[in-house]
């Protein structure tokens, strides 16, 4: 299959699955016992401010039309009015999102890159300490929630032996760059600040460590054992038979194969990096998405959710065809035959 | 699941469905799992939880902490040999509460898994037997909207629509887990439901239910008590993490997740408020994940 008419697919079941998620956080708001619009309110607003705010919210419709009016705004880019903030939330969202979105892709990249380290060391050095040693951190690694992770650190460096940042995004009397993508390591350098970049590099790297610790190990230990398995196949023997060196096998021939299973896994990673830096940023106080939805959760802020929901599932899809497209890149066999996820 | 009953050319072809392996063969899949020390120890602080926690109310040396209990005398004191986790800022033992509250950790796994695990199986097996139909075309498209967002993300979306209890976080969990394993079982299902057995079975007549759940399921059961082991961690995780943002058990009634959080605004020199508890968290995950990776070893075939 050509990889126009397979990503054309592929774009076509994403859509139907944001759809689908759509329909299910929508019925999930909406079908709880009580009324959305008193929730929002609380129980002392007067009944008539209420009936205007469920008029407004279109609470006084049938279901079908309700959610008619919400996913029209919802394919036009908007996402409705938050409760609490009273500002649009997809403008709450652009403000707030990048801050996140920097956390997780750096503690992506971390993810990607010392996975892959710790999973080649460890499979090379196959039954030695360094296995070894590699195999006792991933047993407490997998065990520790990043927002456990997170609350050591603090301890640590906050507290013990402070060299790094624990708070927020940027020291006290540095500005801010003028805002390109949001994300302030990135802006900082297309603008050559470099004072700036530093600054906000050192703060990221708490955050995003706890973040990607997890998912770090879980990966070297796909990534290992995925190794271990290849090592024994012929093609391995036969390029040993050649007097090709040990080290371009390793990294030539045994690693790109043996990171297929590794890229499915990282591919579910990501977006729980992006999840659980809800709780992270909380910890270090970090001003991304994480205290604006928390907030939205507890006071019933339906649009926000409905839209943190949807810009997170809308996250997942994308990286699932960027998975695919790099298994097929890996993988020449897979040819992108469309079978179901990945 | 044996290699036996593939069809091949031998002039045996299998009409009779392969018994499940995991109910025979007892004494050597103990001797498989035993033969790995780590799992053993994964079993024993499995087993130490599961017990303190069962016995909890008993067993704690201050059951009346675990309440609505105030002691301004005794505040913020550090860990000592009366009170091992020492004291938290409102002068509880935080050992006691810790004990306590794994039970609430507990309970969320057998649920969820009870109620997940169920579900997302039947779900499978029926798009699975039912493949390339409109049945198999539903079930599985909504299976993969709920696949679509990280489990984490929608419990916490579904949890705060609710009213924030441990009960409402088991549901919003569950909500989320069983389409794991309905995308499990499907897999096996579809490739199993063309073996001679089922074929033969549905040749002599057998119902659908018949074929289902006594000829089908028993081939998918060592994958899904495999992953079954392996999720218990990843429940408890979620389990945590929604009580760490005030999703799940109120206080007074301790929950993990809820300690660490309170603890952690009291963080620098009163430590011992989260930190036992966030060790707890660990604790309690590493075993599980051990004592799953033993049975994992132990359940998957060919693999000695």
């Amino acid at each position: 299959m050509k990889i126009g008419s397979f990503l054309l697919k592929r774009s076509l079941h994403s859509i139907f699955v944001i759809f689908g998620l759509s329909v299910v956080i929508f019925i999930i708001g909406r079908v709880i016992p009580g009324d959305p619009a008193r929730m929002a309110l609380g129980p002392r607003a007067p009944e008539e401010v209420v009936q205007r705010l469920r008029q407004e919210m279109y609470l006084d419709k049938p279901l079908p039309e309700q959610y008619f009016y919400w996913i029209r705004g919802v394919l036009s880019g908007d996402f409705g009015r938050s409760l609490v903030t009273k500002r649009a939330v997809s403008e709450d969202i652009k403000e707030y999102l990048p801050a996140t979105a920097e956390l997780a892709i750096f503690a992506g990249i971390l993810m990607v890159i010392f996975a892959i380290l710790l999973g080649t060391l460890a499979a090379q050095y196959k039954d030695t300490w360094v296995d070894n040693l590699i195999r006792a951190l991933s047993y407490f690694g997998v065990a520790i929630p990043a927002f456990v992770a997170a609350i050591i650190f603090m301890l640590l460096f906050g507290y013990y032996w402070p060299i790094l940042p624990v708070l927020g995004r940027l020291s006290p009397g540095i500005s801010y760059p003028t805002r390109i993508t949001g994300l302030l390591t990135l802006d900082s350098l297309i603008q050559g600040n470099f004072v700036v970049f530093w600054d906000a590099f050192k703060h990221l790297i708490l955050p995003s460590v706890a973040l990607s610790l997890l998912h770090i190990f879980q990966n070297a230990r796909v990534t290992r054992s995925s190794m271990v398995d290849n090592m024994r196949k012929d093609f391995i023997s036969a390029e040993r038979g050649y007097g090709i060196p040990e080290r371009v096998i390793m990294f030539k021939y045994l690693l790109k194969p043996s990171l297929i299973p590794t890229v499915s896994v990282m591919g579910m990673g990501f977006p729980n990096i992006f999840a659980s830096a809800f709780l992270v940023e909380m910890i270090f106080n970090w001003p991304g998405i994480s205290r604006y939805g928390i907030n939205a959760m507890m006071n019933k802020d339906l649009y926000v959710i409905s839209a943190v929901i949807i810009v997170f599932g809308s996250i997942f899809v994308v990286m699932n065809i960027i998975v695919d497209i790099t298994l097929a890149f890996l993988d020449p066999r897979i040819r992108f035959s469309t079978g179901r996820g990945i | 699941m044996r290699n036996s009953n593939q069809p091949n050319n031998s002039m045996a072809i299998s009409l009779v469905r392969p018994k499940s392996i995991f109910w025979h063969n007892l004494g050597k899949n103990w001797y498989k799992f035993s033969r790995n020390r780590l799992s053993i120890v994964g079993l024993v602080i499995v087993a130490g939880i599961i017990i303190s926690a069962i016995f909890a109310p008993w067993i704690i040396p201050y059951p009346e902490h675990t309440g609505p209990f105030v002691d301004f005398e005794n505040t913020m004191q550090p860990p000592s040999l009366q009170h091992l986790f020492g004291i938290d800022n409102i002068g509880r033992d935080i050992f006691s509460r810790v004990i306590f509250a794994s039970r609430g950790a507990l309970i969320m796994v057998v649920v969820v898994l009870a109620l997940a695990v169920p579900s997302g199986v039947l779900l499978g097996l029926i798009a699975g037997y039912f493949q390339n139909t409109w049945i198999d075309s539903i079930i599985m498209r909504i299976t993969d909207v709920f696949l679509a967002v990280p489990p984490l993300m929608l419990a916490l979306a579904i949890a705060a629509v609710l009213k924030p209890t441990l009960m409402n976080a088991m549901i919003a969990v569950t909500f989320t887990w069983w389409a794991r394993y309905s995308r499990l079982v499907y897999g096996m299902a579809s490739s199993v439901r063309n073996e001679y057995f089922v074929i033969a079975a549905d040749l002599t007549g057998a119902s659908k239910f018949h074929i289902l759940l006594r000829e089908i399921l028993p081939n998918c059961l060592s994958p899904i008590f495999t992953k079954v082991a392996l999720d218990v961690g990843w429940v408890i995780l979620v389990g945590a993490s929604l009580s760490f943002v005030g999703l799940g058990e109120q206080p007074p009634i301790p929950a993990l997740g809820q300690m660490v959080s309170d603890g952690a605004t009291y963080m620098p020199n009163y430590w011992w408020m989260s930190i036992f508890p966030a060790l707890a968290i660990v604790l309690t995950i590493l075993s599980f994940n051990l004592l799953g990776d033993g049975l994992r070893d132990m359940l998957e075939i060919g693999r000695d």
